[in-house]
């Protein structure tokens, strides 16, 4: 069955979620990920919005981090605050979703400038919740296209930690939470190494290392045990289609 | 004590040049009413804060409201780019200071409890503090740890809109609560805008749902529909097709000089906007009722 690149990212971003996960959840392509996974292998996940939603279950595909749909239903509603204090930087989120326009080597992100800060040549939209889960989430996980304008060997602007320099430099800094465990790409998936370098541990079907490396800014090491993922599924690209975004806002 | 006055007199009683100004809520009630009302009054030099600047700010800015912007994430909400703030930063027109959406709420949490600052852990992500001379650190007395720590804010003056408040200004509040509370307290004055205003009792009915108590709000003013193209829980949808079509106006400073020429310099009050949107749009964002079960407080 034929599908797109933001179909293969948000089914593969899926399938990294466990049943019983507590999910900090961005609009967009995070999003559906959460809600395709709680439709097949994790019925049980909960989802977390920063606008301080606890246990949405969206009726509708939601516009904004704010959408009135996360609201209905809902089991809590609570201050930004709260959500900040009580339920992240308490330790209590198994998983964040993070976004940027430039990933490292090390998985630290920029989402804030290119260029130097203080004249920037881009000025992009800056942290919002992201600086605060990179740090406190047990697992962190980025869905992007692999381009090689997106990653860099180094970040401009460290906007959220991934493994800063590697070799045990996250873990020194004191951060509870575990860093970035997958970048999913529309080629493979990256993975940390144990010093924290972010390698190619899995190709999508029809892919290839030299493509991966070829859009990569950093020499791209491959795992010795290269996996190849399984090719979406048609319940996964029906539930996708027909029930999550049937307006292709997010799937285009 | 009634505090009920029109938005107009509300914002040329409270809103000075030069004030540091907080519009709160977080994508839901964000008071767009009261924003063009500032504009329509000409306010400049402002200093305008938000988590997220929103759309009120990007018109607020392009009328020629601001002199500086405080925020933590500067995009347009499931659109994109925030073009005239964007820009105005990247020309080096408009001041900035930025934080994380954490950094920006504990701020106001600070403010909000008359603490000169609060401490939150480290995120390894240290190159904002470089940038944010505001964000400092100190030793934890405790554990000999270093945590990052942010100071108060307190704005000259927050806007707040809610569903519902009395006319002494005691307000219910529901849906995303975002920082709406803590921008009130945080706040030297603070003007309410509201849905319906309602009698004491329906406020007493329900005690656990009041967010802002009468006596820390300056102005409460009856404003239907405030917070339009934002959305109110259970009274409105949230416009997403405007927010879709404002990344096409402000592309261009004509357009956008257009557009503040005909929704809000060319009408006098939130009351004509709304019936100038007319009614396939009042009929796109109507919401079906969804009534919650009812909660017993008992007679005592």
């Amino acid at each position: 069955m034929e599908y797109n690149a933001s179909e293969l990212m948000i089914i593969n971003a899926a399938r990294l979620l466990r049943d019983g996960d507590v999910v900090f959840v961005g609009v967009g392509q995070p999003n559906l990920a959460c809600n395709l996974a709680r439709r097949t292998h994790a019925p049980n996940l909960l989802m977390i919005y920063e606008a301080g939603v606890i246990g949405a279950r969206p009726a509708r595909l939601p516009l904004s981090i704010g959408d009135p749909t996360l609201v209905s239903g809902a089991s809590l509603v609570c201050s930004m605050y709260d959500v900040f204090t009580l339920y992240l930087q308490r330790g209590n989120v198994d998983v964040g979703f993070l976004g940027g326009a430039q990933i490292d080597r090390y998985g630290n992100i920029n989402a804030t400038v290119i260029g130097p800060y203080d004249h920037p040549k881009v000025r992009l939209p800056g942290s919002g919740g992201s600086q605060e889960i990179a740090a406190w989430a047990n697992r962190c996980y980025i869905m992007t296209p692999h381009q090689k304008r997106r990653f860099p060997e180094k970040v401009d602007f460290v906007t959220s930690a991934g493994f800063l320099n590697g070799n045990g430099e996250r873990q020194a800094a004191g951060l509870r939470g575990g860093g970035p465990q997958a970048v999913v790409t529309n080629l493979g998936i990256l993975e940390p190494d144990d010093s924290g370098e972010m390698i190619l541990t899995a190709l999508h079907p029809g892919c290839t290392l030299e493509q991966a490396q070829e859009n990569t800014g950093w020499p791209l090491k491959a795992a010795s045990q290269l996996r190849l993922t399984e090719p979406p599924t048609t319940e996964e690209l029906r539930i996708l289609r027909d029930e999550l975004d049937p307006d292709r806002i997010y799937l285009k | 004590m009634s505090k009920v006055c029109s938005l107009k007199e509300a914002v040329a009683s409270y809103v000075k040049d030069g004030d540091t100004l907080y519009a709160a809520g977080f994508t839901h009630l964000i008071p767009f009413a009261a924003g063009h009302e500032i504009i329509r009054q000409g306010r400049k030099n402002l200093t305008l804060a938000r988590a997220t600047p929103d759309l009120i700010y990007d018109q607020m800015v392009a009328a020629g409201c601001a002199r500086k912007v405080i925020f933590s994430y500067m995009g347009n909400p499931g659109v994109g780019s925030l073009r005239i703030v964007r820009s105005e930063l990247e020309a080096g027109r408009l001041e900035w200071e930025e934080y994380s959406h954490f950094g920006m709420i504990t701020r106001l949490s600070a403010g909000a409890s008359g603490l000169p600052f609060l401490p939150m852990k480290q995120t390894g992500a240290a190159d904002l503090e470089k940038a944010n001379p505001n964000i400092r650190r100190v030793t934890d007395p405790y554990s000999g740890e270093e945590v990052v720590v942010v100071p108060a804010l307190n704005p000259d003056v927050a806007i707040v809109h809610v569903q519902r408040a009395d006319r002494s200004g005691n307000a219910h509040i529901w849906g995303i609560l975002g920082e709406q509370k803590e921008a009130a307290f945080a706040a030297r004055h603070v003007i309410l805008t509201a849905e319906e205003l309602v009698d004491e009792e329906v406020i007493r009915s329900d005690p656990n749902r009041s967010m802002i108590p009468g006596f820390i709000v300056d102005a409460v003013c009856e404003v239907p529909f405030a917070s339009h193209p934002s959305y109110t829980q259970g009274y409105y949808d949230r416009d997403n097709a405007f927010y879709l079509s404002w990344d096409q106006i402000s592309e261009s400073p004509e357009a956008v000089r257009a557009w503040l020429d005909e929704w809000v310099y060319g009408v006098q009050d939130r009351a004509e906007y709304w019936q100038k949107l007319g009614a396939e749009t009042h009929e796109r964002l109507r919401v079906t009722p969804n009534l919650s079960s009812p909660v017993n407080y008992g007679a005592y």
